[in-house]
């Protein structure tokens, strides 16, 4: 099945996809990107929505968890990395096993 | 542990034996998957864990590198420089399972990569080209990390569920039908005892 990708975020971040031929869907903060994801979410199988947004959306963004598509990924904003992405991994980790296997060094 | 509400009778019991065996056995199963689960679980979040800094660290050096080209032209320039998009990226999308989980397979759909950018060279500098470039190759793995991310976090959903299963069974329903089965015996047999009691009294009496 050929799905379409998508990216979500502030101007600056998603031109650089754009031009990659992702669909870029500008939102300039967590409500305007709710909005965007409700809207989008059911054309599109692949959606990267940078971290700034995904963080207050975190409660919307975990019912899609229930269904394999469409797959939401967060992903670093131009203003790098804030770690986000990691403690996402960590909570599920320690949900499903109880202990820290990765970051406990 | 609470017994369950029923009445002591032999159908009661034979039932009960039979409930108790699919219990066990339904548990052992449940144990067995939990682990496997888990294992597969701790190799994908290995994986996730490589995966996710290097692309977090490559996307951060592109999108750095991309706002500094993008600057030196205006921006209404820049918009209209990539507006129209020459190429475009599909994701091939499947459903594959793990331990009965479905989870999403992604591969990249090969479109047509032309090396031609979608803009004119007199448009924007060099380096936002680069940038470019190097964007479409992190695609790939941007969407092989989505799709583990996701078989990751529905993974660990399903563990917990599986757990909670195996826990009830372990130490609500087992024990709770072992003590029923317990009461019943020994109320059938105090029945016996007690005919076979009455019996002997009568016969003494004639």
């Amino acid at each position: 099945m050929e799905g379409k990708i998508a990216i979500i975020g502030d101007g600056e971040s998603i031109t650089v996809f754009k031009a990659c031929g992702a669909f870029a869907f500008a939102a300039e903060n967590a409500e305007k990107a709710r909005e965007v994801l409700r809207k989008i979410a059911k054309d599109y199988k692949v959606i990267f929505i940078t971290e700034e947004l995904a963080k207050p959306l975190a409660a919307f963004l975990k019912r899609f968890d229930e269904e394999p598509y469409p797959v939401i990924l967060s992903i670093p904003s131009k203003n790098g990395s804030s770690g986000y992405g990691t403690e996402l991994l960590k909570s599920a980790m320690e949900r499903a096993l109880g202990v820290d296997i990765l970051f406990n060094e | 542990m609470a017994r369950l509400n029923v009445n002591p009778t032999r159908m009661e019991l034979k039932k009960l034996k039979g409930r108790l065996s699919t219990a066990v056995r339904g548990h052992k199963l449940l144990k067995d998957k939990s682990d496997e689960m888990i294992r597969r679980f701790s190799v994908l979040i290995r994986e996730n864990k490589a995966l996710r800094d290097e692309v977090e660290s490559e996307l951060a050096f592109v999108l750095r590198q991309f706002s500094v080209a993008r600057s030196v032209t205006p921006s209404y320039e820049a918009e209209a420089a990539f507006a129209m998009p020459t190429v475009s990226v599909g994701a091939e999308c499947e459903i594959a399972t793990v331990m009965g989980v479905e989870v999403p397979k992604i591969s990249v759909s090969s479109k047509k990569r032309s090396d031609d950018l979608p803009y004119a060279f007199s448009e924007i500098t060099s380096e936002a080209d680069y940038s470019v470039a190097r964007a479409a190759d992190l695609i790939p793995k941007m969407l092989r990390l989505a799709q583990i991310e996701k078989t990751v976090r529905m993974l660990s959903d399903e563990i917990e569920r599986n757990k909670r299963r195996v826990n009830a069974l372990e130490y609500v329903m087992i024990p709770q039908l072992e003590e029923t089965i317990k009461y019943i015996k020994s109320k059938l047999d105090e029945n016996e005892r007690a005919a076979v009691i009455r019996l002997m009294k009568v016969k003494n009496r004639g």
